[in-house]
């Protein structure tokens, strides 16, 4: 052990340190670890000076200007004139440079620097781990790959600029944008999420780039350039590769150890945000210790953990850690740039050297936008929305330096290195001139390119809906153009989530659960947005006017819960209304509406979510269906328009039924005699008819309880004579529920060769079979449709019992909501009373999924018997369907299911009903 | 069927595919094996049927309007020429600054254009408005059964309202471009994206 010992992070006086973080927990790794050995952390980078310095003031120094400082930039920030114009982190190096001087010229010896070893040790740790934890992830990976190209090419880029080693190791270091800049910033300026997220997160992983560089180009002038050979610049380039994905690989193992760690907290809540803290902190820790990148590590651990500890840790934990974390961050950003303005007033640091200063500053504009527009170029091939020219400028002109960079800058050993001084004034100055003068100016840049914006503003209700329309018309032309969608692997990776990770590092509560407690979240915000209501109600008359309030006006009462916080919570509130709801109930009766359309709106196919699956299986049996009917009913209204063997054609589909029944020797159980009996006959003559027939079926099937009860009996005798299958063929044929529809396909396909007239008598020899079966699939719904069969029928009840009391259904599922909330003893008598109709709107839907999948979900319509324990025995699950549901890998049995399988809310709430209205 | 597809797609065909719609090459021939797959009559066009076969537009509530768009007015076949034409809908918007052709209409893929073919997915009648009728039924198509049609009508006066700027109580072509128009980037756009 003693190289390990050597090791400064061990001999630092951290370990010593009262944090039990740091004493215990890398020791282990530590002496286990087979890297230490290797010439990774050999290489002198953050080994040597990084801690040594510790020590000395920093710590205190931090402390001691912390509480000065932070109140300042507070200051700052509420002085809106400044901070519209000027980017906090301007005024706090400004600030610094201020208090340098002060000190300076008090002292005459600047007593406080910002140390490397406190700056990577704790500022930017806290910054990052800020921004890792609350990425939004999902934006993250979908723009990943830009990110990634952007990194590496900014960065190498840059080392051209000079020939020597040294100035390659000051192109790298100096070609590092920083995250701490650029997020201070970028979200002052509040530009597009797009962009946001490219630019800073290309900024955070540039950390890996440059801290390889950095090490890299290090060592060569430690060995000194004549000795460099080229096997060492191979090594260079897989010592990148191995810091950044071990970095990477270092923290989703952490984030994956909190997730599951974070599993079993319940009984000691207190020690949830401790333990996100100390975790992701350890994931940077460890990473740095083994010379990994510590910026990645901790960004994917915050990445990572995130939606799992989100989901585990209670909500007061989940608040402690939200504004602790950004707190931190905001102190550590600020102790960041005052520190950056102290130190460079301290001459004795650095030296002047104006052809190196600005030949740098423009080399690192020029490679800046040159790399920007190279990569982008490259990228624009691959991107769904292209980054235009607008993007691009803003996105070179982003490239702010900052801490990082003079960190980096500070470590260099004046003594290997001799030309420092220089380098470290230079770093000052275009860490100054980025910050400051690129700071400054992107506001208004961004203001005159007109640069979208983040939007805060919700989008108006046309623009929901025109949206939905278009994914679900693009969605369809993929479909129909036969591609892969962009959201493959995605997809995928949803599905490995779901099946496994979720299992394992979610709590089994909150995994079975978590739709529910979003519905009862919702059940909340709703009832908060009632209050306000109704002190809208009795300021502004004028929202009567509104048509939408018509929806409202007619739903005669809330649940119990509301009403209990309207009665108790509208005292309260209406003094806050006067002031600010008169403009505001436009804005809140659109928000629902909002809602509501969130709720409701069938997603596109391939946006599904975590949790949805059961969702979307109704939704897609509700689609299927309706679109069968609509396709049926333009078969009926053009029939007679279409030449002859489109008739046939459709005939055929209204015969379907009959040709399935007629065939095939390998169906022994079908009436094979008949299909010699039933011949072409049919069609020609019959057609009109039957269209007649259908005619009414049609008109009056909305409530599509009618016809089911036919079914059973007839199916054998009917198809003796024309005229009587006629009269029920729709009906009986297809209808006995024999649930096997599978089966039926086969029949079919054969069914197509008895039929002379048939048109796509070749087209089956080409139609690939699951096509031919999801074909076959459509038609055996359309009969179904005309008539509903057994199976399907459990829908319609509900559907038009949903459609007569116009809340059926959100009965069990507030019920369950409220049970949830512990409300349950009131709310389930009572609830069924006040009619609910309001419950139709899913109460504040900002989840769309998670609320449709709690509407639909059989778990969520059971809750309020599981709760009353009359748990009745469920009916058997179809097991086979589920799957062929879950995966949605085979159209055709997924589509098959969608006929065949009872549609899995609908028995329970059935049986749900039973108690719930007793 | 991929040799297929290639040998019955002539050299000058693709050409005038190509400057008709902008796709590139490959592109036209990897659609064409597509179009064929789907033409199970074999007889160069595609029927309705044809669409309907495909499974994923059974579950897609907005799916009988799209292929309904692949039609143009009146027929029921649409050949490859149309189908290419339609799709090219779905081409990212481009700088027009390669193909300045002055006297070639709009591209398919402009802006406008492909405002006109969403338009179009609402617009029934073709009167160049969207009523309230037309919008009602496009809601009640993209909305769960558990919604009643006095909430849904609400939502469409709501939305008209929002849109109408004349007071005509209908979105016309324009009212529809100024709310649709940011949403054009997000949405159409991603076709090159596939088919490279």
């Amino acid at each position: 052990l003693p190289p390990l010992l050597s090791s400064p992070l061990l001999s630092s006086p951290l370990l010593s340190s009262p944090l039990p973080l740091l004493s215990s927990p890398p020791s282990p790794l530590l002496s286990s670890s087979p890297l230490l050995s290797s010439p990774l952390l050999s290489s002198p980078l953050l080994s040597s000076p990084l801690l040594s310095p510790f020590v000395s003031s920093p710590l205190l120094s931090s402390l001691l200007s912390s509480p000065l400082s932070y109140p300042l930039s507070f200051l700052f920030h509420f002085s809106q004139r400044f901070t519209t114009v000027v980017p906090e982190s301007c005024m706090l190096i400004l600030l610094g440079l201020v208090l340098g001087g002060i000190v300076l010229l008090t002292s005459k010896k600047q007593l406080y620097q910002l140390e490397p070893g406190l700056f990577f040790l704790f500022l930017l740790p806290t910054i990052v781990g800020d921004a890792g934890y609350f990425m939004p992830a999902r934006l993250f990976f979908d723009n990943l790959g830009a990110i990634l190209l952007s990194d590496v090419s900014l960065c190498s880029d840059q080392k051209v600029q000079a020939g020597l080693m040294e100035f390659l190791l000051f192109g790298a270091l100096i070609s590092a944008v920083d995250p701490v800049a650029v997020l201070a910033v970028f979200e002052e300026v509040h530009v597009n999420e797009t962009l946001f997220i490219i630019v800073f997160g290309e900024s955070l992983l540039n950390d890996a780039v440059t801290v390889v560089l950095y090490k890299v180009y290090m060592s060569f002038v430690e060995v000194g350039p004549e000795n460099v050979q080229t096997a060492d610049y191979f090594k260079g380039v897989a010592s990148f590769l191995i810091v950044s994905i071990g970095g990477t690989m270092v923290g989703l193992i952490f984030a994956a150890l909190l997730a599951f760690i974070t599993r079993f907290t319940k009984k000691v809540r207190i020690i949830e945000p401790l333990l996100v803290f100390l975790m992701v902190y350890l994931a940077y820790l460890t990473a740095e210790l083994f010379s990994l990148s510590a910026i990645l590590s901790m960004t994917f651990c915050g990445i990572g953990c995130n939606k799992y500890v989100e989901a585990n840790i209670s909500q007061k934990s989940r608040t402690t850690v939200k504004y602790t974390m950004k707190t931190l961050a905001s102190i550590a950003e600020t102790i960041i740039f005052i520190f950056l303005g102290i130190s460079a007033v301290d001459k004795s640091k650095w030296a002047w050297d104006t052809g190196l200063i600005s030949c740098t500053l423009i080399f690192i504009f020029v490679f800046r936008a040159l790399g920007v527009v190279m990569q982008t170029w490259v990228l624009n091939w691959f991107r769904l929305v292209p980054l235009d020219k607008i993007d691009q400028v803003v996105m070179s002109y982003g490239g702010l330096r900052g801490a990082v960079a003079f960190a980096l800058v500070v470590l260099l050993d004046a003594e290997r290195v001799p030309a420092k001084d220089y380098f470290v004034a230079t770093t000052i100055i275009v860490v100054f001139f980025t910050v400051m003068f690129q700071g400054l100016t992107i506001k208004p840049l961004v203001n005159w390119l007109k640069v979208p914006r983040a939007t805060n503003r919700k989008p108006t209700i046309n623009e929901e809906i025109h949206e939905r329309a278009f994914d679900h018309c693009l969605t369809a032309v993929e479909d129909i153009a036969g591609l892969n969608g962009y959201h493959h692997w995605r997809d995928k990776w949803e599905q490995f989530d779901k099946n496994y990770l979720s299992k394992l590092l979610l709590r089994k509560s909150v995994y079975r659960k978590s739709e529910l407690w979003e519905v009862y979240q919702k059940i909340n915000i709703r009832d908060a947005i009632s209050v306000i209501d109704q002190g809208g109600n009795v300021l502004t008359s004028a929202r009567l006017s509104l048509p939408s309030m018509a929806s409202r006006a007619s739903f005669p009462e809330v649940t119990n819960v509301t009403n209990y916080l309207r009665e108790n919570g509208s005292g309260v509130c209406l003094d806050l209304q006067v002031i600010d709801n008169v403009p505001g109930a436009k804005v809140e009766e659109e928000s629902e509406t909002h809602h509501f359309l969130a709720g409701n709106l069938y997603k596109p196919r391939r946006r599904q979510t975590l949790h949805d699956s059961g969702d979307h299986e109704r939704q897609d049996r509700e689609i299927f269906q309706r679109n069968m009917k609509s396709r049926m009913e333009t078969f009926k209204t053009t029939r007679h328009k279409r030449h002859s063997h489109k008739k046939d054609r459709s005939q055929k589909k209204r015969r379907g039924s009959d040709v399935k029944e007629q065939d095939l020797n390998d169906k022994p159980r079908r009436n094979v005699s008949w299909q010699d009996k039933d011949p072409v006959v049919v069609p020609v003559e019959s057609e009109d008819e039957k269209g007649e027939h259908l005619e009414p079926e049609k008109e009056e099937d909305v409530g599509i309880t009618f016809v089911a009860r036919k079914v059973p009996d007839t199916p054998k005798e009917r198809p003796k004579s024309v005229p009587a299958g006629l009269e029920v063929c729709q009906s009986p044929s297809v209808a006995p529920p024999s649930p096997t529809c599978s089966e039926r396909n086969l029949p079919w396909k054969g069914g197509i060769g008895t039929l002379p007239v048939c048109v796509s008598m070749e087209a089956t020899k080409i139609i690939p079979i699951d096509l031919q079966q999801a074909w076959n699939q459509s038609i055996s719904s359309l009969e179904s449709l005309a008539s509903p069969p057994g199976p399907v029928e459990p829908l319609h009840p509900r559907v038009s019992a949903l459609s007569r009391l116009g809340g059926q259904r959100p009965v069990s599922y507030s019920g369950s909501g409220v049970s949830g909330s512990g409300f349950g003893s009131r709310g389930a008598g009572s609830i069924v009373a006040q009619g609910i109709a309001r419950f139709e709107f899913p109460p504040g839907g900002e989840e769309k999924d998670e609320e449709e999948g709690a509407l639909s979900d059989q778990e969520q319509e059971l809750q309020p018997l599981m709760s009353s324990s009359v748990r009745p025995p469920g009916p058997p699950p179809p097991p086979p369907l589920a799957q062929g549901l879950g995966r949605r890998r085979n159209p055709c049995v997924y589509l098959r299911s969608l006929v065949t399988a009872p549609p899995p809310g609908s028995e329970p709430l059935a049986r749900s009903r039973g108690p719930t209205q007793l | 069927m991929g040799s297929r597809a290639s040998t019955l797609l002539r050299e000058e065909e693709i050409e005038e595919i190509k400057k008709e719609t902008g796709f590139s090459h490959s592109q036209i021939t990897r659609l064409y094996s597509r179009f064929t797959s789907l033409d199970k009559g074999e007889n160069g066009t595609l029927s309705r049927e044809d669409f309907q076969r495909i499974p994923e537009l059974a579950i897609n509530p907005l799916g009988d309007r799209i292929i309904n768009a692949f039609f143009p007015e009146g027929e029921d076949q649409v050949n490859f020429r149309g189908f290419m034409r339609t799709l090219a809908h779905f081409r990212p918007i481009e700088d027009n600054e390669k193909n300045k052709d002055p006297i070639a209409s709009e591209p398919l893929n402009s802006r406008s254009n492909k405002l006109l073919f969403a338009f179009r997915l609402y617009d029934l009648d073709r009167d160049d408005k969207i009523s309230r009728d037309e919008l009602l039924q496009v809601l009640r198509m993209m909305v769960g059964v558990n919604i009643s049609d006095e909430q849904l009508g609400s939502i469409a006066d709501r939305t008209i309202q929002e849109a109408d700027q004349n007071g005509d109580n209908s979105i016309s072509f324009n009212e529809f471009i100024k709310v649709g128009n940011f949403l054009i980037f997000c949405i159409f756009g991603n076709m090159n994206y596939y088919l490279t």
